[in-house]
């Protein structure tokens, strides 16, 4: 192999290189730089370097207690999304011709509206005057807080997240030979047993790529908890919104955004670890 | 009583019908092949039976229970799938397993039926190995050994070697003989090649646009076809078309050109349109005798153990073939005479369906 043919593939990367470095990677080293620098009330970001922020966010419970409310709830909409998400991907996949393209398009069709639209979509909903209250009412539960409390996020983080779900389930579900379960079946095995023995096996890498989806957004989405959860439920994506942009703390937002980050990747990386590997051996 | 019977079974979608009226009985321990071009209706024979599909019409008995309705989880009939449909996640070991523990046998008595079952069909060795790190004919015999391992009554085999290259094909048609001798299931294959079914079934049902057209062992089938269709489908055959001319004396067919071949018509009438049926290995070469067709040899192909001649005669083309027995091949163009013994020509009602007949 000569000289030139050995750099042609990294030159030819060249251009998704630079364009993943000046957009991704360079502003997260800007940001952990900002979170090593001084801030002072009066002046503002003053440069030099410190660990002051981290230690402001570690020593301070109130930090603690948003970070534990965003993991729960992502955690919470995480397993929403799976326990409706799969179910629905798989009678997707069981439909006809025509129903299926449909509702395929149904499922989608939020992720054409924004997600601020449909924020405001839910409080509209969820308000003590809003259609479920009312229904809640007219069945006799009474009405109940929901708007600006973590139920109202986490319906409102289901309802984006869905697709999030139904997709990479729906995929493994094109991939499983559907005579498969004919076989199971031909064995004497009930419809309940191939459901759990056969078909949920087969679409566990599904399950499994779509929650790190969904567990990932959830944990870093704003403008949901920002619209729902009201100005004193605050989450860990809100903090830091709040940091940069009321409080002007530029090196505590980073400082925020930088132990999210390191929280979400830990999070995801040994829930891979741990489940994916174990399927890793079976699937392939 | 038989041990399986199909009675008036039938399938429409919608006004088509996939099958109809397939009646068939089947006796224990017996190897029955479904023969058929695509499309005949052979695969909704074995889903019927398997009652992966719901039949319109007909019954269908077991061992003298009706099973018309059953659902498929309680045929407990074994069946062999195309893709093979092997649990992708699970081993070798636990896919035979399976059917086992559906069936709530005790665990040290599975494992002795499974390594039992394995090296009946020779994958001992690989027993932990996941179905993607076999290859096509291990997957098979996985597959078979899945079926097997639960004593099915009867063994439904879906086309189970078409995914094989020819070589292992081959093989692996003698080996599920074996298998099947050895076990002694009743089985039913689904297949379109037409030497695989003459080669390992006791009998062979043709179908054709979703009948069974003939039931029949292999030879006889092969013998004494009963329409164009199946002697064009079955094997390689010449096919002329004529006119029964019965005397006191002789039973002869008069050809399109006036030609008169002798044959046994006893089954025709007088003045009958009929085919000639006339299987290429059955003509041979001849010195210039009397009674022997002219013809001129067009085309010569080598088959290894035979050569194949296009012979052009006064009567069509003909197809000849001959036992390669080390001697010297005739040339193309040769002129040659062509001679069949009287009681190789078959006679055939004239196919509804003669425009199908090919290979």
């Amino acid at each position: 192999m000569n000289a030139r043919s050995r750099w042609a593939p990294y030159l030819l990367s060249l251009p998704s290189l630079a364009l993943f470095g000046l957009m991704v990677l360079l502003p997260l080293a800007l940001t952990a730089l900002l979170s090593l620098q001084q801030y002072d009330v009066d002046v503002g970001v003053k440069g030099g370097f410190t660990f002051a922020s981290y230690a402001h966010v570690l020593g301070d419970s109130y930090y603690y207690e948003i970070f534990f409310r965003t993991g729960w709830v992502a955690a919470l909409t995480t397993l929403i999304c799976v326990l409706v998400g799969a179910p629905e991907a798989y009678i997707l996949s069981r439909m006809g011709s025509p129903w299926r393209s449909i509702f395929l398009l149904v499922i989608l069709a939020p992720l054409l509206v924004s997600v601020v639209v449909r924020a405001f979509g839910w409080s509209l909903l969820l308000g003590p005057n809003g259609i479920v209250n009312q229904a809640f009412e007219w069945v006799g539960i009474g009405r109940l807080r929901l708007l600006y409390t973590p139920a109202a996020v986490v319906i409102a983080l289901v309802h984006v997240m869905l697709p999030f779900m139904v997709i990479p389930v729906w995929t493994s579900l094109q991939k499983l030979d559907p005579m498969v379960e004919s076989a199971a079946l031909s064995l004497s095995a009930s419809h309940w047993t191939v459901m759990r023995r056969i078909v949920l096996p087969q679409i566990t890498p599904g399950v499994l790529s779509g929650s790190l989806i969904v567990f990932g957004l959830s944990a870093s989405a704003l403008a949901i908890p920002g619209l729902l959860g009201g100005r004193r439920l605050k989450m860990v994506a809100t903090v830091i919104y709040d940091e940069y942009l009321h409080e002007l703390n530029w090196p505590l937002g980073a400082a925020i955004a930088v132990a999210l980050l390191a929280i979400n990747l830990a999070v995801m990386l040994s829930y891979n670890a741990v489940l994916e590997g174990a399927y890793k051996k079976r699937m392939g | 009583m038989s041990f399986l019977i199909l009675e008036g079974v039938s399938k429409y979608y919608g006004g088509f019908g996939a099958l109809i009226d397939m009646s068939l009985t089947v006796e224990r321990g017996e190897f029955i092949s479904l023969l058929g071009p695509s499309g005949c209706g052979k695969t909704t024979t074995l889903q019927a039976i398997a009652g992966l599909i719901d039949v319109t019409r007909g019954r269908m008995q077991l061992d003298g229970r009706d099973i018309t309705h059953l659902p498929v989880n309680q045929r407990g009939l074994g069946i062999v799938f195309q893709s093979y449909a092997l649990f992708p996640h699970m081993t070798v070991a636990q896919n035979v397993s399976f059917g086992l523990e559906m069936r709530k046998v005790p665990k040290h008595q599975r494992d002795e039926q499974i390594a039992q079952m394995l090296k009946l069909v020779h994958l001992d060795a690989l027993a932990s190995r996941y179905p993607r790190e076999l290859s096509g004919g291990q997957r098979q015999r996985v597959a078979i050994a899945r079926a097997l391992v639960i004593a099915p009554p009867v063994l439904l085999l879906d086309e189970p070697l078409s995914n094989l290259d020819a070589k292992l094909r081959e093989e692996m048609q003698f080996e599920l003989r074996r298998i099947q001798r050895k076990v002694g299931t009743t089985t039913i294959m689904v297949t379109h090649d037409q030497a695989e079914a003459l080669s390992i079934s006791d009998r062979v049902v043709v179908m054709e646009a979703g009948r069974a057209t003939q039931v029949d062992a292999p030879y006889r089938l092969y013998e004494h076809p009963k329409t164009e269709f199946i002697s064009g489908f079955v094997g390689k055959t010449n096919l002329l078309p004529g006119r029964l001319s019965r005397s006191a004396a002789a039973c002869d067919v008069v050809l399109a050109q006036g030609q008169r071949v002798a044959v046994d018509g006893a089954a025709f009438a007088d003045g009958a349109a009929v085919t000639v049926c006339l299987r290429p290995e059955k003509l041979f070469f001849t010195g210039a005798a009397q009674g022997a067709l002219r013809g001129r040899i067009e085309e010569r192909f080598f088959l290894g153990s035979q050569w194949l001649y296009r012979v052009a005669t006064p009567l069509g083309e003909l197809e000849v073939s001959s036992a390669n027995d080390g001697s010297v091949p005739l040339e193309e163009h040769a002129d040659v005479h062509l001679a069949w013994a009287l009681d190789v020509a078959r006679l055939v009602a004239p196919g509804l369906a003669a425009a199908a007949v090919s290979t």
